[in-house]
């Protein structure tokens, strides 16, 4: 995975990897999925590769969503190498 | 260091330290919240809780609440610490301290700190049954 330096995109799109946790991790069998997607996607467009998986039935309705460890919203616009994360219902404190 | 990262820890937490950190001459009055694992009616053969956490935005999300409440409520000094992994039922999952010259702002900084770490950390916990089973707990929609 390319570094901070490595901001833009090739001629396939960006790559993203996006981070499972908890419930959907277990659910998944996995912690991440590596996608690439065109350029100009969207937080949305990487949850909707999400909701394509077999066992999404387990996500909430309106999973939050996080780009870079920060809450994002669906319209955020992605860039090249960045982390996203689907957020279940958290449980802290 | 005996903490995981600033905020999150794997092992018990010391409250009397956290108090400590905290303390200081211009201060008048120390809250302290004890966040402890306890037991429902309905869940009566759970034995722990497991907590999980995406740590990295974790540590960057408390880091952005605590900030917040220092510009809140200026001149309060604060010390958090929330567990991940296995707690056991009676024993602390979080303790935040909250220390400033005078009880009001304690108060409600140690407030405003337990309430937003419930509404954003990035933090999730499964029931530890006595059979062995694990349970997720649901949590809250939300986030940021």
């Amino acid at each position: 995975m390319s570094g901070a330096s490595g901001r833009g995109q090739g001629p396939d799109g960006i790559r993203v990897r996006i981070r499972l946790f908890a419930s959907y991790a277990e659910a998944a069998g996995r912690d991440a999925i590596e996608v690439v997607l065109p350029a100009g996607a969207v937080a949305a467009d990487a949850l909707a590769v999400v909701r394509s998986q077999p066992w999404a039935g387990r996500l909430a309705p309106s999973p939050a969503v996080a780009v870079n460890q920060r809450y994002a919203k669906a319209d955020v616009v992605l860039r090249d190498g960045d982390e996203v994360a689907v957020i279940p219902p958290v449980a802290g404190g | 260091m005996w903490a995981m990262s600033g905020w999150l820890t794997d092992r018990p937490i010391d409250v009397a330290r956290l108090v400590a950190d905290v303390a200081s001459a211009g201060s008048g009055g120390t809250v302290v919240f004890v966040g402890t694992v306890r037991r429902s009616e309905a869940d009566g053969d759970v034995e722990a809780i497991e907590y999980s956490a995406y740590e990295e935005m974790a540590d960057a999300e408390l880091g952005r609440i605590v900030d917040e409440a220092r510009a809140q409520w200026p001149g309060v000094r604060i010390a958090l610490q929330h567990r991940t992994g296995r707690v056991p039922l009676g024993e602390a999952s979080v303790v935040i301290a909250a220390a400033a010259p005078h009880r009001a702002e304690a108060y409600a900084a140690s407030r405003f700190l337990i309430e937003e770490t419930k509404r954003r950390a990035p933090i999730w916990k499964k029931e530890r049954l006595a059979t062995g089973a694990g349970r997720w707990v649901e949590g809250r929609p939300g986030g940021g």
